[in-house]
């Protein structure tokens, strides 16, 4: 009998983490450890992980790591990258109230410049850690805990599409929105994931991945009714779809 | 006959696995992990096709297949 699936090697061995039960966290960190894995990039790999729940996973990947304060992710990045020897392969692994609310400078002049980097972003409408406030990308009407009648487009203004945002940017190569509600989303999600690791490794510049991502605790639902109102409400408002390939 | 491993110490119980199983082969056991959780069991394992579908969507890498 031969073992077609087990856990990556990128992640290290089992013990019960951090992550709440049903939240795409885990499997967007076990696509990203799968992918480089896959691509034998685990020796040298490094992923800056921006201030939220995605601080977890440091807990969680078993190749080189280091935590950003919040929002400036892409920052140390860019030293990164130009300091390190030239066959590493740097990452970011960033939420969406780290990348698109308090890092929003941070993100665009890197993408304006065009860093041979890959962003990892992860967009599940809220402030996840801190307890569940509204995020720059928490849907019209969607309740959180600074929104308790839901966001209100007069005083809150509009959800902000960040693939969207850097898509006006001459200098990106590479922007795809994907989902993980589902295996084969989340199979799409590890190819688009490869293609923005090879282009690091092509030296083309700067790809971008958004992970669409569900938080069932403070969205105050069970992990499958979570699913079902990403498919309902979320992904009508973020479309799934290749923006930029080049 | 292909074969479902779940680890019940770090399943969580979310039941995407569940979900996302084409044949009905895992379901939710009436007992208790360490930590509280009402992990994942195989019910039917004669049906299982070794999709892998459950194995990629697990959000804890809980899940290991075989063949």
């Amino acid at each position: 009998m031969e073992k077609i699936y087990s856990r990556t090697k990128g992640l290290q061995a089992p013990f019960t983490g951090g992550f709440c039960p049903g939240c795409f966290h885990g499997v967007i960190s076990k696509s990203v450890a799968e992918v480089l894995e896959e691509m034998d990039l685990l020796d040298r790999a490094v992923c800056v992980i921006g201030v939220g729940c995605c601080c977890i996973c440091s807990r969680y990947f078993d190749f080189d790591k280091m935590n950003a304060p919040h929002g400036r992710a892409p920052a140390v990045a860019t030293g990164l990258k130009h300091g390190a020897p030239k066959d590493t392969v740097v990452f970011t692994y960033q939420g969406d109230g780290d990348l698109a609310s308090i890092g929003i400078a941070e993100i665009m002049y890197a993408a304006n410049r065009g860093e041979n980097i890959t962003i990892v972003f992860v967009n599940n409408s809220t402030y996840g850690m801190t307890g569940g406030q509204m995020a720059p990308t928490t849907l019209i009407g969607q309740k959180a805990t600074t929104s308790p009648y839901g966001r209100n487009v007069a005083e809150h203004g509009y959800p902000m599409h960040m693939c969207e945002v850097l898509n006006q940017l001459g200098a990106p190569v590479f922007i795809e929105r994907v989902s993980c509600d589902s295996p084969a989303g989340v199979l799409k999600a590890k190819k688009a994931l490869q293609k923005g690791f090879q282009n690091q490794l092509d030296g083309k510049g700067f790809s971008f991945i958004e992970l669409m991502s569900s938080c069932p605790t403070n969205w105050g639902m069970t992990p499958l009714e979570s699913v079902a109102f990403m498919r309902e409400h979320t992904l009508k408002e973020f479309e799934v779809k290749n923006f930029r390939d080049r | 006959m292909p074969k479902v491993e779940i680890n019940s110490v770090t399943c969580k119980a979310c039941e995407l696995c569940v979900s996302n199983c084409p044949k009905d082969v895992l379901a939710l056991g009436s007992t208790s992990n360490p930590s509280g959780y009402h992990f994942a069991v195989v019910v039917n394992q004669d049906a299982c096709i070794a999709c892998k579908m459950c194995a990629v969507i697990c959000p804890d890498g809980a899940i290991e297949i075989y063949k």
